[in-house]
C-alpha cells in the first residue's frame, strides 16, 4: 500500500493520528514549557532594563488641554503611563466616558508642580484630552523640594537684576551651576565641619561619664575636668564661627530667583537654590539628550536621596552595600576554606563526616529570615549586649554594638554564606587531580606542605568562584538585614573621616532594602517607582556582572583540569 | 662493616647544609604540619560547631516557652493588725516595684506594709458613722486599684488604694503609700430606703464608676457616678444617676461588673450564674441564666478576668471554668444580644476554692482553696502553670504583683507569706499554637493570628496554623506554577535541545537563580499585581491558549513540506515558539478588555465579587506566579542535570528497539530520573517555603485560613520580618516568632536533607548501571 501511495495521499484523518501517535506534539508542549521560561528571563531582565534606564532618559513634554468634570484646564507634563480599559471600569473610577465608547484609553500624566497643585501624577482619559503640543520653551526643572516644575522660564533675577528673552537661558545654566556649587558648600560645612566639632562634643560627654564609671576623684578629676571644659569652649568658638561662614554662604545661595510660569498662567518664584537642574526637553537634540541622559544617571549613582527617598541618588546605598559585603568577604574566606580543607582533607572520611556535609551543604538551602532571627538573637541581643556591657559602660542605656548594625549585618550574611564558600572550595579540592598532589607527596613534602604550596594555588581559582558567588547571594539577601542592620535612611556613611574611619556599629543603607522601603513604605508611589526601578536595575547589573565572572571563572578553570587529566 | 659510597660522600665536604640542619629543618617541617593539622582541625571543626549553633541557639531561644511557672517561698510574717486585732482579710494587694504589700479587711480597714519584714507603714480606718457596718465587698479590675465597701444603712465607700514615687535629692527611690476616695471620704447613698447593702460590685469605666447594689430586701440598683474635674479651680463635681434593675429572685452571692458598665454578671446559692443586660440601664433585661455547677455543688468565687470580657468561677469541689459572652446569632435574635457561655475548664483543685486573683495584664489569675493549694492558670491556653500543695493550713487571699513576679498569700490564721514567681510565658500551650482557641468575644473557636493591639486588655492570639496554612499556600501555588515549566523545560533541554542551544539556555536560566529575590518581589508587587487587576480574563486566555497554541503550531509544521521542515534542524522546537508565545500573550492582553466587555459586564472583578468570590489586587497568583518564577531554576537545573545524565546505552537501548523519542522518554528516561526530578521538587518546595520577600511584597500579610487563589496570605518567614524588629526581646511574642523561626530551619532542613539522599541514591545507581 505504502509503495503505490505517496505520503501526501495518506488520508488526513490518519496522517493526524500517526502525528499524535509519533509523540512530536508532545515534545513540541514541552519545548514550549522551556520556551516560557525563557521568555519570562528576558522579558523581565527587559523590562527593568528599559524602565530603569529610562527613567533618565529626557521624556518629550506635551501640553494639552484636559477637561476635568466641566472645566477646561491646560497642562504640561510627561507621560509617565497608559492603559486601555473597559470604558465600564474607568466610569466606575469616577471618569467622565462617553456613553458610545466600550474600551477607552487613559493617560498617567507626570505633572509635577506638588507645591502649587498638590498633585503631580493625573489619570487623564483619552476623550478628555485636546491636541497635544511639544511646546519647544517648556523647562523641566529638578529640584531639591517639592518634586520637578513643568512650565516656562518667564524671568530670572540674577545679582540683583532681571533677565529676560533670549539671554535668559544661557544665564539660568550659569546661575544653576553657582548655586550648585554653593550649596555643596554649605554641605560640606554643615556635614565635615559641624559634624566635626558634634563628634567632638559627644566624646567629651562620653569622657566624662567614663571619669564617674571609673571613680575618678580628688585633684585627677578636677584636672581632667578643666581640660574638658577648655576642649568644650574651644569647640564651642569654633561651632560659633563655622555658622558664621554657613550662614553668609547660605545667603548668597538665596541671592538669585526665577520666576516661572506654570501651564495654566500661574506665576511661580523658585529660589535657584532649590534647583539641582533645568532642562528644555523638547528643544534638545540626541546630542544634548544623552549629555543630560549621562549628568542624570551620574547624580543618580553618586547622590543622596532627597524627599523620602523618592528623590535624587542612591549613593548611601551602594557603598552601604559594598562595605558590608567587603567586611563579609573578609570574615567568610579564611572561615569557608578552612573549614573545606578540614572536610575534605583532615577529617576522617566516613559516615559521620557524610552526615555533617550534606548538613553543611543542606545550610545553603535553610531561609535566609532564619539566618536574619539568629543573627539578631544571638549576634545583636547577645554578643552585642554583652561587648556594651564590658566595652561601652558609658554609652548605656543606648547601645553600641547591642543595637543592629554594620558589623552584624557582614557576620550574619558571612554566615549565611559560608556554605556557598564550603562547596564551592570543596569542589575546587577534590578536582585536583590525583596525580599532581601525590607527585609532591613523593618528593618528600609533607601534607601541610603539599596543601599550602601546591593544591591550595591551584584551587584557588574555585575558592574565588565560591566568593564571588557568596558576594551575589550576600548584595541580593534582604530579609535577614531588616533584622540586623540595615534601615531606610543612614544619618551617615559607615566609613569616613572619624576615628575609627570604619564604624562598625553604624547603621547602613543597602540597594535591596532601598527598593522594598521605596517601593512599599513611601508616601508617593508614583513619583517613587522610577527611582525603583533604577534602583533594581543597578542591583541587577551588580549580580549579574558578578555571576557571569564566577561561572567565567569556574569554565576556564574545568578547561585547564581537563587539559592536565588527560 | 666495610666503607660505602655514603660514608664516602659524608667524609667529603658538601654543598648541602649540615645533617643538623637538615634534621632541624625536618623536624621543623613536621612540627609545622601536625601544626598545621591541628589549626585546620580546630578552625574548620569550629566552622561547623558555629553552624551547629544555630540550631542550639534557636532551640534554647525556644525552650523556656514549654517551661511551667516557678513559685519559690521568700518570707512569712503574720498579718498587720487593726485597732481590733487581726482581722480576716478580704483582699491583698502588691504594688509594681515589690516593696508595699496592701491588705483590705473585712472592716474596711486598709494596711500598707513592708513585704519585706511585714511592718505596718500605714493604716487607714473608713470614716463610719456610729452604729453602722461593712456589710459587702467589691473589688473592680485589679488594674483600677479600686474597692468598694457596702454598709449597713445603704450606703458605700469607695476607695482607691495607690503609691506615689519620690526621688529624694542624692537618696534611692522611695514608693510612698497613698489614699483617694474617688466620690468622697463619707459614705455616699446608694439605697433611698436605707436597707442593708448584702451583695455589691464596683467598676471604673474611664472617669465614671459604676456600682450595682443588692439590699436585703432583694432589690437590685444599678448607679453611675460620674467625675467632671473642673479645669481652672480642679474642683471634683459627682453626678449619680440611678436605675432598678430585675432582681434576681433568690439572695445574690457574687456580683461582678464589666469595665464598660454593659454586663452584670451574678451567682446566687444553687450554683446558677445570671447575665444582665445593662447596655441601656433604663431597659436593663435578665438575659440569661446557666447553672454552672452539678449537684450540690457552689460557686465559692467569682472573679472577672484582665480587661472584664470573661470570668472565671470557682467552686466548693475545687473545680473552675472559664465563662464569657457570646453573641446569639440564630435567626429571629435582635442585634447585640448575648448569652451566657462556658468556655473551657482548667485543672481542679482538691478543694474548695477560697480566693481567684487575676493578674494585672494578662489572662491569667492565682487560686487558692482550703486545702492550702496555690495555683496559677492562664486563661487563653488553658494552662495551669503550678498547681501545688503550699501551706498546711487552708488558704484565705492571695495577691499578685502588676509585673507578675511575686505574690503573698494568707492563711486562715492570718500568716502571710511572700512567694518570689516565674512565670514568663503562660499564653503558649500546645493547645494555644495548634488547636482552635475560642477567644474572647468571638462567636466560636477559632485559629487567629494577632499577636499585639494598642489596648492593655488585649488578648493575645498566638496561632500558628494562619501563618503556617498561608506558608503552605504560597508554596503550593507557587509549585502549581513552577513544576510544570520547569520539569517540562528540564526535559526538553536535556533530551531534545540541541547541544549548542543547550550551552546558552541552560546558564541563562540558572543565572536567574542569583536574581534577589526582592526585585521578584518588587515587579510583582507594583507591576504585575496591578498588571494583572486590569486583565484578569487574560490570566484564564493564556493559561488555555498558550498549550493549544504550540500544539496547533506543532501541527501546522507537520503539514509543511519535508524540504520546509528539513530547514529546521532537530532540537530547535522551542526557538520557534518564541513568538508563537509573544504573539499569543500580546493577543490576548489586547482581547483581555473586550472579553470583559462582552462577557462580564465590563469588570471580570466585580463579577468574582458578585459570584462570591474576593479578589485581592495582591494576591496568591501573583504569589505563585513571582515565587515559582523564583524557583524555577532551582527545579530546572536539578532535573536536567537527573535527566542528563541518564546513561546513554539505556535511551540507545530502547531506540535501538524501535521505540520513538517520546516513548523512549516517557518509559526509560523519566523512570530513571524520576528521583532526581523528585529531589529537585523537593529542593524547590524548600525554597518556596523560606522565601521571604516576594510574600512580603506582593500580598496583602493578611493572617487568613483559607486556600482561594485570590486571596493574599501571611508566611511564617513574612511574618518573622515584620514582627520580630518591633518585639520586646524575651517576651512570648518574640520566642514565638523564634519558634516559627526554628519550625522554619527545620522543615527545610529535612526536605533538603531527604532531597540530597535521593539524589546520592539516583548517582549510586547510576555508576553501577
Amino acid at each position: 500500500m505504502a509503495t503505490t501511495e505517496a505520503t501526501p495521499s495518506i488520508p488526513q484523518n490518519q496522517t493526524t493520528r500517526l502525528w499524535l501517535k509519533s509523540g512530536d506534539p508532545w515534545i513540541w508542549l514541552i519545548g514550549g514549557g522551556l520556551s516560557i521560561s525563557l521568555i519570562m528571563v528576558v522579558g523581565l531582565l527587559t523590562l527593568i532594563a528599559v524602565r530603569g534606564f529610562g527613567h533618565f532618559w529626557p521624556s518629550e513634554l506635551i501640553e494639552t488641554t484636559a477637561n476635568v468634570n466641566g472645566q477646561t484646564t491646560t497642562i504640561l507634563g510627561a507621560i509617565a503611563d497608559s492603559e486601555t480599559l473597559p470604558a465600564v471600569r474607568m466610569r466606575e473610577a469616577g471618569m467622565a466616558i462617553p456613553e458610545d465608547q466600550v474600551l477607552a484609553t487613559r493617560y498617567l500624566f507626570e505633572l509635577g508642580n506638588r507645591d502649587v497643585t498638590g498633585r503631580d501624577f493625573v489619570w487623564f482619559a483619552e476623550s478628555d484630552l485636546g491636541a497635544w503640543r511639544y511646546p519647544v520653551d517648556a523647562i523641566m526643572l529638578e529640584r531639591r523640594e517639592w518634586g520637578n516644575f513643568f512650565g516656562y522660564a518667564v524671568a530670572l533675577e540674577y545679582e540683583g537684576r532681571t533677565v529676560e528673552g533670549e539671554a535668559l537661558w544661557q544665564t539660568l545654566q550659569l546661575a544653576i551651576d553657582r548655586a550648585n556649587d554653593l550649596y555643596d558648600q554649605v554641605q560640606a560645612i554643615e556635614k565635615g565641619e559641624i559634624g566635626r566639632i558634634n563628634t567632638g562634643l559627644e566624646r567629651l560627654r562620653l569622657q566624662q561619664r567614663r571619669l564617674e564609671f571609673d571613680g575618678v576623684s580628688g585633684a585627677a578629676l578636677a584636672e581632667a575636668e578643666a581640660d574638658m571644659a577648655a576642649q568644650r569652649a574651644e569647640l564651642d568658638a569654633q561651632f560659633i564661627d563655622i555658622q558664621g561662614e554657613r550662614n553668609q554662604v547660605l545667603e548668597q545661595l538665596q541671592r538669585d530667583t526665577l520666576v516661572a510660569r506654570t501651564a495654566d498662567g500661574e506665576q511661580v518664584r523658585i529660589p535657584l537654590g532649590n534647583i539641582v537642574m533645568a532642562s528644555q526637553n523638547n528643544a534638545l537634540g540626541l546630542g544634548g539628550k544623552i549629555g543630560f541622559y549621562v549628568q542624570r544617571i551620574h547624580g543618580f549613582l553618586t547622590g543622596f536621596p532627597r524627599e523620602a527617598n523618592t528623590e535624587g541618588g542612591i549613593f548611601p546605598a551602594i557603598f552601604g552595600t559594598v562595605t558590608m559585603v567587603l567586611i563579609m568577604s573578609v570574615l567568610v574566606t579564611p572561615f569557608g576554606v578552612l573549614a573545606a580543607i578540614y572536610l575534605r582533607e583532615y577529617a576522617k572520611q566516613g559516615p559521620v563526616l557524610k552526615a555533617i556535609r550534606v548538613s553543611v551543604y543542606n545550610l545553603a538551602g535553610v531561609p535566609s529570615i532564619v539566618f536574619g532571627v539568629f543573627g539578631l538573637g544571638f549576634f545583636v541581643y547577645l554578643l552585642g549586649g554583652s561587648i556594651d556591657n564590658l566595652f561601652f559602660p558609658e554609652r548605656l542605656p543606648a547601645p553600641t554594638f547591642g543595637t543592629p548594625g554594620l558589623f552584624w549585618a557582614s557576620l550574619t550574611l558571612a554566615l549565611l554564606t559560608l556554605p556557598v564558600v564550603i562547596v564551592s572550595t570543596e569542589e575546587g579540592l577534590a578536582r585536583i587531580p590525583r596525580t599532581i598532589r601525590e607527585g609532591s607527596l613523593a618528593l618528600g613534602a609533607t601534607k601541610w606542605e603539599t596543601l599550602w604550596k601546591v593544591v591550595v594555588p591551584l584551587s584557588a581559582p574555585a575558592m574565588m568562584t565560591g566568593l564571588i558567588l557568596a558576594v551575589a547571594r550576600a548584595a541580593g539577601e534582604v530579609a535577614p538585614l531588616m533584622l540586623v542592620g540595615v534601615v531606610k535612611l543612614a544619618p551617615s556613611l559607615p566609613i569616613d573621616g572619624e576615628f575609627p574611619y570604619v564604624h562598625l556599629e553604624r547603621k547602613i543603607m543597602h540597594l535591596g532594602f532601598h527598593i522594598y522601603d521605596v517601593g512599599f513604605q513611601s508616601p508617593n508611589v508614583e513619583a517613587a517607582r522610577p527611582l525603583v526601578y533604577a534602583t533594581a536595575l543597578t542591583l541587577v547589573l551588580l549580580i549579574l556582572i558578578l555571576n557571569l565572572t564566577a561561572i567565567a571563572i569556574r569554565n576556564r578553570l574545568r578547561e585547564k583540569y581537563r587539559a592536565q587529566g588527560d | 662493616m666495610s666503607s660505602t659510597p655514603l660514608d664516602v660522600a659524608k667524609s667529603r665536604p658538601s654543598a648541602l647544609p649540615s645533617q643538623d640542619i637538615m634534621a632541624r629543618r625536618r623536624r621543623n617541617r613536621y612540627r609545622a604540619d601536625t601544626l598545621a593539622r591541628w589549626l585546620v582541625r580546630a578552625g574548620g571543626g569550629g566552622v561547623v560547631m558555629a553552624l551547629a549553633l544555630i540550631f542550639v541557639y534557636l532551640f534554647s531561644e525556644v525552650l523556656p516557652l514549654l517551661r511551667g511557672a516557678s513559685v519559690n517561698e521568700v518570707t512569712s510574717y503574720s498579718a498587720p493588725a487593726g485597732p481590733s486585732g487581726v482581722e480576716s482579710v478580704v483582699r491583698l494587694s502588691l504594688e509594681r516595684y515589690g516593696e508595699v504589700g496592701i491588705r483590705y479587711s473585712s472592716s474596711g480597714t486598709l494596711t500598707y506594709f513592708s513585704l519585706e519584714s511585714g511592718q505596718v507603714l500605714n493604716q487607714y480606718q473608713l470614716n463610719l458613722p456610729v452604729g453602722v457596718e461593712v456589710t459587702s465587698v467589691a473589688m473592680a479590675e485589679p488594674r483600677a486599684r479600686r474597692a468598694a465597701f457596702g454598709l449597713s444603712d445603704g450606703t458605700a465607700v469607695v476607695i482607691d488604694h495607690l503609691v506615689r514615687l519620690d526621688f529624694p535629692e542624692g537618696g534611692a527611690r522611695q514608693v510612698l503609700p497613698d489614699v483617694q476616695y474617688p466620690l468622697g471620704e463619707n459614705p455616699i447613698l446608694l439605697d433611698e430606703q436605707g436597707r442593708a447593702i448584702t451583695a455589691l460590685a464596683i467598676q471604673k469605666s474611664r472617669d465614671d464608676t459604676g456600682v450595682v447594689a443588692e439590699t436585703d430586701d432583694g432589690r437590685l440598683q444599678f448607679i453611675r457616678f460620674g467625675t467632671r474635674t473642673d479645669f481652672l479651680t480642679g474642683d471634683t463635681e459627682v453626678t449619680r444617676q440611678r436605675w432598678s434593675l430585675p432582681p434576681a429572685g433568690q439572695p445574690l452571692t457574687h456580683l461582678a461588673l464589666s469595665a464598660n458598665l454593659w454586663t452584670l454578671i451574678g451567682a446566687i446559692d444553687d450554683g446558677e450564674l445570671l447575665y444582665w443586660d445593662l447596655s441601656t440601664p433604663a431597659q436593663a433585661v435578665l438575659r440569661d441564666r446557666e447553672s454552672a455547677v452539678e449537684g450540690a455543688e457552689q460557686i465559692t468565687e467569682l472573679r472577672m478576668l484582665n480587661g472584664t470580657f470573661s470570668w472565671v468561677i470557682g467552686t466548693s469541689e475545687g473545680h473552675l471554668s472559664q465563662w464569657f459572652l457570646v453573641r446569639d446569632e440564630s435567626e429571629g435574635v435582635a442585634d447585640n444580644v448575648f448569652y451566657l457561655q462556658r468556655v473551657r475548664d482548667f485543672k481542679s483543685h482538691d478543694a474548695a476554692i477560697t480566693r481567684i486573683q487575676p493578674e494585672y495584664t494578662r489572662k491569667g489569675f492565682a487560686v487558692v482553696d482550703e486545702s492550702g493549694a496555690l495555683g496559677l492558670h492562664f486563661g487563653t491556653s488553658a494552662r495551669t502553670l503550678f498547681l501545688k500543695e503550699i501551706s498546711d493550713r487552708p488558704l484565705r487571699s492571695v495577691g499578685m504583683s502588676p509585673v507578675d513576679d511575686q505574690l503573698i498569700v494568707e492563711d486562715d490564721q492570718g500568716q502571710i507569706t511572700r512567694y518570689r514567681v516565674r512565670n514568663a510565658h503562660p499564653e503558649v500551650s500546645f493547645r494555644a499554637l495548634w488547636n482552635k482557641v475560642w477567644y474572647e468575644g468571638r462567636s466560636d473557636p477559632e485559629y487567629v493570628w494577632q499577636a499585639s493591639s494598642g489596648s492593655d486588655a488585649f488578648e493575645p492570639k498566638y496561632s500558628m496554623i494562619p501563618l503556617t496554612i498561608g506558608t503552605l499556600k504560597a508554596a503550593f501555588f507557587a509549585m502549581l506554577f513552577a513544576m510544570p515549566l520547569a520539569i517540562a523545560g528540564a526535559i526538553y533541554t536535556a533530551y531534545f535541545m540541541a547541544p549548542r542551544l543547550r550551552g546558552y539556555v541552560k546558564p541563562t536560566i540558572e543565572v536567574m537563580e542569583a536574581l534577589p529575590t526582592v526585585i521578584l518581589g518588587f515587579l510583582a508587587g507594583l507591576w504585575l499585581a496591578p498588571f494583572l487587576e486590569n486583565h484578569i480574563p487574560a490570566v484564564f486566555t493564556i493559561l488555555v491558549g498558550l498549550p493549544v497554541a504550540f500544539l496547533f503550531t506543532a501541527w501546522l509544521f507537520s503539514r509543511l513540506p519535508r524540504a520546509v521542515r528539513l530547514m529546521l534542524p532537530e532540537g530547535w522546537e522551542a526557538v520557534v515558539l518564541l513568538p508563537v508565545i509573544v504573539l499569543v500573550v500580546w493577543l490576548m492582553v489586547f482581547l483581555s478588555p473586550l472579553i470583559e466587555v462582552w462577557f462580564f459586564d465590563g469588570s471580570m472583578r466585580q463579577w468574582f465579587t458578585d459570584i462570591g468570590i474576593t479578589y485581592d489586587q495582591r494576591n496568591a497568583m501573583i504569589v505563585g506566579i513571582a515565587m515559582g518564577f523564583a524557583v524555577i531554576p532551582t527545579i530546572f537545573s536539578i532535573a536536567e542535570d537527573a535527566v542528563f545524565t541518564v546513561p546513554r546505552h539505556l535511551t540507545q537501548g530502547s531506540l535501538a528497539l524501535g521505540a520513538t523519542p517520546w516513548q523512549t522518554v516517557t518509559r526509560v528516561v523519566l523512570l530513571t530520573a524520576s528521583p532526581g526530578i523528585f529531589s529537585a521538587v523537593m529542593i524547590g518546595f524548600g525554597r518556596a517555603v523560606g522565601e521571604t520577600m516576594i510574600v512580603l511584597m506582593a500580598t496583602g500579610n493578611s493572617p487568613i485560613v483559607n486556600f482561594n487563589i485570590f486571596e493574599g496570605m501571611r508566611t511564617l518567614s513574612a511574618n518573622i520580618a515584620v514582627e520580630l524588629p518591633e518585639t520586646s526581646v524575651d517576651s512570648t511574642h518574640y520566642r514565638i516568632l523564634f519558634l516559627a523561626g526554628l519550625v522554619l530551619f527545620a522543615l527545610t532542613f529535612i526536605v533538603n536533607t531527604v532531597a540530597e539522599l535521593v539524589r546520592q541514591r539516583l548517582r549510586a545507581r547510576y555508576s553501577s548501571l
